[in-house]
C-alpha cells in the first residue's frame, strides 16, 4: 500500500510539469455539436500532442455564457449570438466576439417508425407545436391525440424552432420537454402518436419527416441542406472572444480544412465549404 | 446526605486548587480546544445555512429592485392571468419569448400533482412498513428488512429518474391508459420510491423508541397484538412520525432529477395525473444553465428557489406546533 502511495505520487509529481508545459484549449456548448467537437479534437490531437483540447457539452446558451465568463476559450453554438449576450461580451471584454460557421445542420422533425405520416408543411408543423392541432387526423394521419416533445428552452434547437417554425410565437402548453435530443428520439421511439425534433445526427430508430412546400417534398437530406433547399438548415458556429490566435487558430484552422469538414459528414452535419 | 456534602466539597476544592499538575493542565486545554473546535464545527454549518439564504434572496431581490425586471416579471405577472392571443391558455412559463410569460401557477400545479401522488403512496407504504418492522416482523426478518430498505435511499435519484423514464413509464401508461408515457404518475411515483425509505426509517425509529411498559401494559388489559401496534404504540409515536412524513414531504417537494426525467415537464394546468407536470425545483435544474446572468430571467429562478424554502420553513413550523400539541396531550399536559 505504502509502495503504491508512493509510486502514484511520484507519478503525479512527473505529469505535472508535463500537463503544464501542454498547451490547453476549452470548447464547450452546443450540445448538438458535442459529438463533432470530440471527433475534431481526437483527430486535432493525433497531429497535434502539445495541445490538449477539451470538448463539453450543457447548450449554446452554457457555452456563450462560459465565454462570457472566461472560462472557456471557444464557445459551441448552435444559433447566433443574442444581442444581450452580445453587450455582456463588449461590457466585460470590450470585444463583439468573432463569429466562425464551422457547419451546417438541418433541424429534422421524428415522428415513430410506425406512423403514416411522411410529411407535413412548416405550417403544419407550427399548428402542432403551437396547440391548433392537437389530431393527427387533422393533418392526413389517423384518429389519435398527437403527443408533443419539444426541448428544454436552453436549447439551441428550441430557439431555432420557435424563431423558424413557429414564427416566435410560444410552444403549446401541453407540449412535453426533454433534456437532450437523444431523449427526444427515444421518447419518439416509444411512443407511436408522438412528434419531436432534432439535430439531423441524431436521427436513428425513427421517421425522419419530409418537409412539403408546395408540391415537393423535400428530405432533410444532405444536398438540400447543403443548398439550402430544405427551409429548416441552420449553421452551427465557433464564438471567440477575439480574433483567433494560437492554438485556438490552429484548431478552427483544422475544423474548416478538408479533412475537418471531412469529418463533419461522418459525424451526421453538413460541411459549410 | 453526608456523603454527598463532603463529595461536593471535594468537587470544589479541586476545582479551585491553586497548582495544577501539568499533565491535568494539559488536560484541560485540550479538553477546551476540543470544545472550541466543535462549537466551531456547529457555527461552521449554521452560518453556511445563512450564507446561502442570503445569496438566494439576493439574487431574487434584484426582480424587485431592477425596473427591466420588474416590468418583464411583476407579481401580477407570476399569479394573475394575463392578457393573451385568444383560444390561448392565460396561465403560462414561457420565459424564453418575445413576450416573457412567467406564471408560476402551472410550476405551483405541476407540483403539487407529483408530490401530492409521491405522499400518497409513500406515507401509507412507509409507516405500515415501518409499523410491520417493529412490532410484528420475526427479529431476523426484521434484520434483513431495515438495511435494505434504507440501501434504498442510497441509490441516486438521477439512477431512480432514469428508471421511472425508462422502465415505469410504460407499465404505468398501460396500466391506467394515459394518452402520454411521461406523466405526473410516472413522477410521482418515482418520488415515492426516494422518499419511502426516509419515511420508513424515522417511522421505524420513532415507533422502536415507544417505551416496552405501554406494549406490556395493553397485552396485559387483554388487547390483541393488532390493537396494541395500532391504539398504543402508533399513536404514542405520532410525533416521530410525523416528523418522518414532513421529512419525506421536503424531499419530494425540493427532489429534482426524478422530475425533470419523468414527468414531461409541460407547463400544463390540468388536475389530471395523466397529463405532464412541471415542477418548481425542475424549472430551475432545466433552466439555470442556459440563463444569462443577471437577467429577470435568472432572478425569477431565484425567486422560486425562495418560495421553495418558504414552503418547506412553513411546513416545518406547521408541523412542530402540531408536534408539541399532540405531546401535550399525550403527557396529559405533565410538559
Amino acid at each position: 500500500m505504502k509502495a503504491f502511495l508512493q509510486s502514484l505520487v511520484v507519478a503525479v509529481l512527473l505529469a505535472l510539469p508535463l500537463a503544464a508545459h501542454a498547451g490547453n484549449l476549452t470548447v464547450k456548448g452546443s450540445d448538438t455539436m458535442v459529438i463533432l467537437g470530440q471527433r475534431w479534437a481526437e483527430e486535432f490531437m493525433k497531429k497535434n500532442a502539445a495541445t490538449k483540447v477539451q470538448v463539453t457539452g450543457g447548450g449554446s446558451g452554457v457555452g456563450l455564457a462560459a465565454l462570457q465568463n472566461g472560462t472557456t476559450e471557444i464557445a459551441m453554438s448552435s444559433r447566433e449570438m443574442k444581442d444581450a449576450e452580445k453587450q455582456k461580451l463588449r461590457s466585460r471584454y470590450n470585444t463583439t466576439g468573432t463569429e466562425v460557421p464551422v457547419a451546417k445542420d438541418g433541424v429534422t422533425f421524428y415522428v415513430h417508425e410506425g406512423s403514416p405520416v411522411n410529411s407535413l408543411t412548416v405550417e403544419q408543423l407550427r399548428g402542432i407545436y403551437v396547440g391548433d392541432v392537437t389530431n393527427w387526423k387533422q393533418v392526413g394521419g389517423p384518429d389519435a391525440p398527437i403527443i408533443v416533445y419539444s426541448r428544454e428552452n436552453s436549447s439551441g434547437t428550441y430557439s431555432f424552432v420557435k424563431d423558424h417554425v413557429l414564427d416566435g410565437e410560444d410552444y403549446a402548453a401541453s407540449a412535453q420537454t426533454l433534456p437532450g435530443t437523444a431523449a427526444v428520439v427515444n421518447a419518439v421511439s416509444k411512443e407511436k402518436n408522438s412528434i419531436g425534433y432534432g439535430g439531423a445526427a441524431y436521427a436513428k430508430g425513427i421517421k425522419e419527416l419530409k418537409i412539403k412546400v408546395g408540391n415537393e417534398e423535400i428530405a432533410p437530406s444532405a444536398e438540400n441542406i447543403k443548398t439550402g433547399k430544405y427551409p429548416l438548415s441552420r449553421d452551427l458556429y465557433f464564438y471567440l472572444r477575439n480574433k483567433p490566435a494560437g492554438d485556438a487558430k490552429a484548431f478552427i484552422d483544422f475544423a474548416l480544412s478538408p479533412e475537418g469538414q471531412a469529418l463533419v459528414t461522418k459525424v451526421g452535419y453538413f460541411p459549410v465549404k | 446526605m453526608d456523603r454527598q456534602a463532603t463529595m461536593e466539597q471535594g468537587l470544589t476544592q479541586t476545582a479551585f486548587a491553586p497548582a495544577l499538575s501539568p499533565a491535568a493542565r494539559r488536560r484541560q486545554l485540550r479538553e477546551k480546544a476540543i470544545a472550541g473546535i466543535i462549537t466551531l464545527m456547529a457555527f461552521t454549518g449554521i452560518a453556511a445555512l445563512i450564507l446561502i439564504i442570503v445569496f438566494v434572496a439576493k439574487e431574487a431581490l434584484a426582480l424587485f429592485t431592477d425596473p427591466a425586471a420588474r416590468h418583464e416579471a411583476s407579481l401580477s405577472k407570476m399569479f394573475l392571468a394575463q392578457d393573451v392571443p385568444a383560444g390561448r391558455p392565460a396561465f403560462r412559463w414561457q420565459p424564453v419569448s418575445k413576450i416573457p410569460k412567467v406564471s408560476m401557477i402551472p410550476l405551483f400545479v405541476g407540483t403539487l400533482k407529483t408530490t401530492v401522488v409521491s405522499m400518497m403512496v409513500a406515507v401509507p407504504l412507509g409507516v405500515f412498513g415501518a409499523l410491520f418492522a417493529a412490532e410484528f416482523a420475526p427479529r431476523r426478518l426484521r434484520e434483513l428488512l431495515k438495511p435494505v430498505i434504507e440501501l434504498l435511499a442510497g441509490i441516486p435519484s438521477v439512477v431512480l429518474g432514469f428508471f421511472a423514464l425508462m422502465v415505469m413509464s410504460t407499465v404505468v401508461k398501460d396500466v391506467f391508459h394515459f394518452d402520454r408515457p411521461l406523466n405526473a404518475m410516472v413522477a410521482g411515483l418515482g418520488l415515492a420510491l426516494a422518499i419511502v425509505p426516509v419515511i420508513f426509517t424515522v417511522s421505524e425509529d420513532a415507533l422502536t423508541a415507544v417505551p416496552r411498559s405501554y406494549r406490556e401494559a395493553s397485552l396485559a388489559l387483554g388487547a390483541t397484538p393488532w390493537e396494541t401496534a395500532w391504539k398504543v404504540v402508533l399513536p404514542a409515536a405520532a410525533p416521530g412520525i410525523l416528523a418522518a412524513c414532513v421529512l419525506g414531504f421536503g424531499r419530494a417537494i425540493g427532489e429534482t432529477m426524478i422530475v425533470l426525467m419523468a414527468s414531461g415537464n409541460a407547463d400544463v394546468i390540468s388536475w389530471s395525473l395523466g397529463d405532464s407536470a412541471r415542477s418548481l425545483s425542475a424549472t430551475i435544474a432545466a433552466e439555470m444553465g442556459e440563463v444569462v446572468v443577471g437577467s429577470p430571467h435568472y432572478s425569477l429562478l431565484f425567486f422560486i428557489g425562495v418560495q421553495l424554502f418558504i414552503f418547506t420553513f412553513v411546513l416545518n413550523l406547521l408541523a412542530s406546533t402540531w408536534t408539541k400539541r399532540v405531546m401535550r396531550r399525550l403527557t396529559g399536559g405533565a410538559a
